[in-house]
């Protein structure tokens, strides 16, 4: 059981952190305290065209130099910082939060390679072969807060009132596998792409497979980042758009496709033929997001919590309707969607 | 020199008390093993095959059937077998011919592979309320969809599907041909799995024209001898199966004698009257890979590009470099045949020691492909040994599409297993072409066990998926993730890419 809460604003009005610091810890009986984390987009004006690379740390000597080297080796760094972070009386610096604004070379690797390209690489050599540094998240324009901590010490920690944004992700983990390690925290980021999570993907194997024969290699010890890499690969690799490709991670069912009228019987046959081992099993309820809007989405029998709101130009999606209220006590429409029916919010 | 017999291998014995003198079991052994004389049934055990005809038969029980009465010295390497073999072969001199599958005493890997269930993270579904979807598209799959926005904003679908085969459960059935079993046992076969919404294969001996009612849930077969193949039968099937090799004997063609071609085997068939019908070790237009693609090709081109196209391989050293030279060609499914598979009749020495475990080739082939990218774009087909709905689920988590189930169909039809096929004297009406055997089966009636069967093992897996929290085969499919391996080596769990029991996520 975790809580989940996103906000997008449609207009790009920004906001701070100060009012999902609040919904997500109203939700603490979802948590346990052993993780938690925010994401926001539009976090970086000054950097707005560099990739956000956000870095864990285990100490500033060895994983640093070798994470270094490889940025050297790709691309251009723009700024770099420590993250500033405050301690809390139950929420200490075991990690060291960096964050690289970052240009990436094309012609680094000598293939024919695209921005992206150069950061997947990137993530994938840190993450796999350099220990003690992990690359979390590589957006542009994106920060992401994550430790093992309750909502409201790790907002502290970071101090997420101090930043803006119009689209805002967090999450309020109870953790099963992954107990205590910040890595395994919320939200997951690929790329312009991040996620939060509410559930357990049954079909881990099979999607994690299918990703694998794809290129992508799953890094991060959890079911969450294959939900970020199906979304890339059906939307940024093969164009999708979003309402396909969200339908193709949790499509309907067979019964409902034999009864729809032709051209739309065959357009859901194909794409699950075509997209079967994309298809995500399991109870979960879902947001990703990326600069453009926020979607939420729930598994075929909605076995996981999503409620809906809408406020002026703001589209809401929590696991609680409760926790929407904290941020906007009078929303004009709440709803709860239907099983596998996509909630799409995006910037107008 | 004579050698004198070898120590019967049943011993069948009949209570006299409880035996009334119906006669039933001399009527139905076909292989003599009974007798009336005056007032007592007398028997032949010698003749005994083990087929349980007469057990099964019998009102009042009162025949006992007991295996090797008279047992050798023990000895460790010294098998009975090794040394029956031995005797047989000095007396003929010929090879030894068995039917049926495998019978080394090796573990399946099945049976060392253990399944996943859900507790408290995430809840288990079940099956009586919520929907468990078991059907499975066999064939080609685009890689990607291309899709358009017309004027009105709809969604237009680009990418045009090629045909598939739409099986209601991921379980068909083997192609078993007309002469190595009977018409009634086909019959049966088909009409069990048109019922249950899959499919069934012809195997190499031409489609009767009885079993057109059934065409559209039928698979057509072309092996090397290309019997009953003319461009009516591949219009008919529902798909086109190229058969290169066959499990329990790998590297060898086939042989139906010539008793076995009667009349409407011999038409159906396209060959002579009582002529052996013999399918060469390789095809003979086929002697590489380009030469197959072009098969498939041909096959595509002869009916229009609307039949998925298949090639069956047994499961060999290089099954996979195999398998993934044919998801180059043109072709829609590999099926995949493991060193269990059985068979009519094949050489003891190929049933037994000839390719590899079907478990350790679904997950080689599937990695492979998956390495590749395009796993998704072809069908897995795996045989040879599934023995029940445990293996059927263990095969698709391990990377199979979907199942052809052989002996175990035959089985649902009074088959034994006794292993005297290719005697044709197949006291069941099964492995048997003589009309007083075969009438033993009646397809109006037998259909029910085949679909009964089909239907059972289906419930059985959709209980196995909703415990294991997926309400959907694709989501089953190579997800080895839901499996563990115990009293595995490190290779075989590696090759398999399955962890040990006791590993967590």
């Amino acid at each position: 059981m975790c809580g989940i809460i996103s906000v997008i604003d449609r207009k790009k009005n920004p906001m701070d952190g100060s009012a999902i610091r609040e919904a997500l810890s109203i939700m603490n009986e979802r948590g346990n305290g052993e993780g938690s984390g925010y994401a926001v987009y539009g976090a970086f004006p000054e950097f707005a065209d560099y990739y956000a690379i956000h870095v864990f740390y285990d100490n500033l000597i060895e994983p640093k130099t070798a994470v270094e080297e490889e940025l050297e080796k790709l691309g251009m760094v723009k700024h770099e910082e420590e993250i500033p972070t405050f301690e809390q009386p139950n929420l200490k610096k075991r990690h060291i939060p960096w964050r690289y604004f970052f240009k990436p070379n094309v012609m680094a690797l000598g293939t024919t390679a695209s921005e992206e390209d150069i950061l997947v690489y990137l993530m994938k050599k840190v993450n796999t072969t350099i220990p003690g540094a992990l690359i979390y998240s590589t957006g542009k324009n994106i920060a992401i807060f994550k430790a093992a901590g309750w909502p409201e010490e790790v907002a502290d920690f970071y101090r997420i009132q101090d930043y803006e944004g119009y689209i805002w992700l967090s999450h309020n983990r109870y953790p099963t596998n992954t107990a205590g390690w910040w890595g395994g925290a919320h939200p997951f980021n690929l790329l312009d792409w991040t996620v939060v999570h509410n559930g357990e993907i049954t079909s881990y194997g099979t999607n994690k497979r299918y990703l694998e024969g794809h290129g992508y290699v799953c890094t991060m010890h959890t079911d969450t980042e294959v939900v970020a890499y199906l979304t890339d690969l059906l939307q940024r690799q093969h164009n999708l758009p979003a309402e396909l490709a969200f339908k193709a991670l949790a499509p309907p069912f067979w019964d409902e496709i034999d009864r729809m009228p032709e051209k739309e019987r065959i357009l859901y046959s194909a794409l699950r033929m075509t997209y079967g081992p994309a298809m995500m099993n399991g109870p979960f309820a879902i947001v990703v997001a990326n600069s453009e809007g926020i979607a939420g989405i729930t598994d075929r029998i909605k076995l996981r919590p999503l409620v809906a709101a809408e406020a002026g130009d703001r589209l809401y999606l929590s696991s609680e309707e409760a926790a929407i209220r904290v941020m906007e006590p009078a929303p004009e429409r709440v709803w709860m969607p239907r099983a596998g029916e996509p909630v799409i919010g995006r910037i107008i | 020199m004579p050698i004198g017999s070898v120590p019967p291998k049943y011993k069948v014995t009949i209570d006299n008390d409880l035996c009334m003198l119906c006669e039933r079991c001399i009527e139905n052994c076909s292989y003599g093993a009974f007798r009336r004389e005056g007032n007592k049934i007398l028997i032949n055990s010698r003749a005994c095959t083990g087929c349980h005809r007469c057990v099964a038969m019998c009102p009042r029980d009162a025949i006992d059937l007991e295996e090797k009465p008279v047992d050798y010295r023990s000895h460790p390497i010294w098998s009975r077998e090794a040394r029956e073999a031995i005797y047989k072969q000095a007396e003929s001199g010929k090879i030894i011919l068995t039917g049926m599958g495998n019978t080394l005493e090796v573990p399946p890997i099945f049976d060392r592979l253990l399944l996943d269930a859900c507790q408290v993270t995430n809840p288990s579904i079940d099956p009586l309320r919520e929907p468990i979807e078991l059907r499975t598209y066999i064939g080609k799959k685009p890689r990607k969809l291309e899709i358009k926005k017309n004027a009105q904003g709809d969604i237009d679908l680009v990418t045009k599907l090629a045909p598939n085969l739409k099986c209601e459960t991921p379980i068909m059935i083997a192609h078993m041909s007309y002469g190595a079993i009977s018409l009634n046992a086909q019959l049966s076969l088909a009409r069990g799995a048109s019922e249950m919404g899959t499919f069934m294969g012809t195997g190499e001996g031409g489609l009767h024209k009885s079993l057109y009612p059934y065409q559209n849930n039928m698979i057509v077969q072309i092996a090397s001898g290309r019997f009953g193949v003319n461009i009516d039968y591949l219009e008919r099937g529902a798909a086109i199966e190229i058969k290169i090799g066959q499990g329990a004997k790998p590297g060898i063609g086939g042989h139906l004698p010539g008793e076995k071609v009667d009349e409407e085997v011999s038409k159906t068939r396209m060959i002579p009257l009582y002529s052996d019908a013999i399918s060469p070790a390789p095809h003979h237009d086929i002697y590489s890979i380009e030469d197959l693609s072009q098969l498939v090709r041909s096959l595509k081109e002869a009916t229009e590009w609307k039949k998925p196209v298949f090639v069956k391989i047994a499961a060999v050293h290089n099954v996979v470099a195999i398998a993934a030279g044919i998801a180059r060609s043109s072709a829609d499914a590999v099926v995949i045949d493991g060193f269990r598979g059985g068979t009519g009749s094949a050489p003891r020495v190929f049933r037994d020691h000839v390719g590899i475990p079907i478990e350790a080739a679904i997950a080689a082939v599937d990695e492979k492909l998956n390495k590749q990218g395009i796993r998704n774009e072809i069908s897995i087909i795996a045989s040879g040994g599934i023995r029940d709905s445990a293996d059927v689920t263990k095969a698709i988590a391990l990377g199979a599409d979907s199942v052809y189930i052989g002996t175990a169909a035959l089985v649902s039809l009074g088959c034994r297993v006794c292993g005297s096929c290719y005697r044709g004297l197949c006291p069941w009406g099964i492995a048997t072409q003589r009309e007083e055997l075969t009438s033993r089966i009646d397809p109006d009636i037998m259909y029910k066990n085949v679909s009964n069967l089909i239907n059972g093992w289906t419930l059985e897996i959709a209980e196995l998926m909703g415990a294991a929290g997926i309400n959907s085969i694709e989501s089953l499919r190579g997800n080895r993730d839901r499996l563990r391996g115990y009293m595995l080596d490190e290779n075989i769990l590696s090759v398999l890419d399955v962890k040990t029991v006791g590993a967590g996520a």
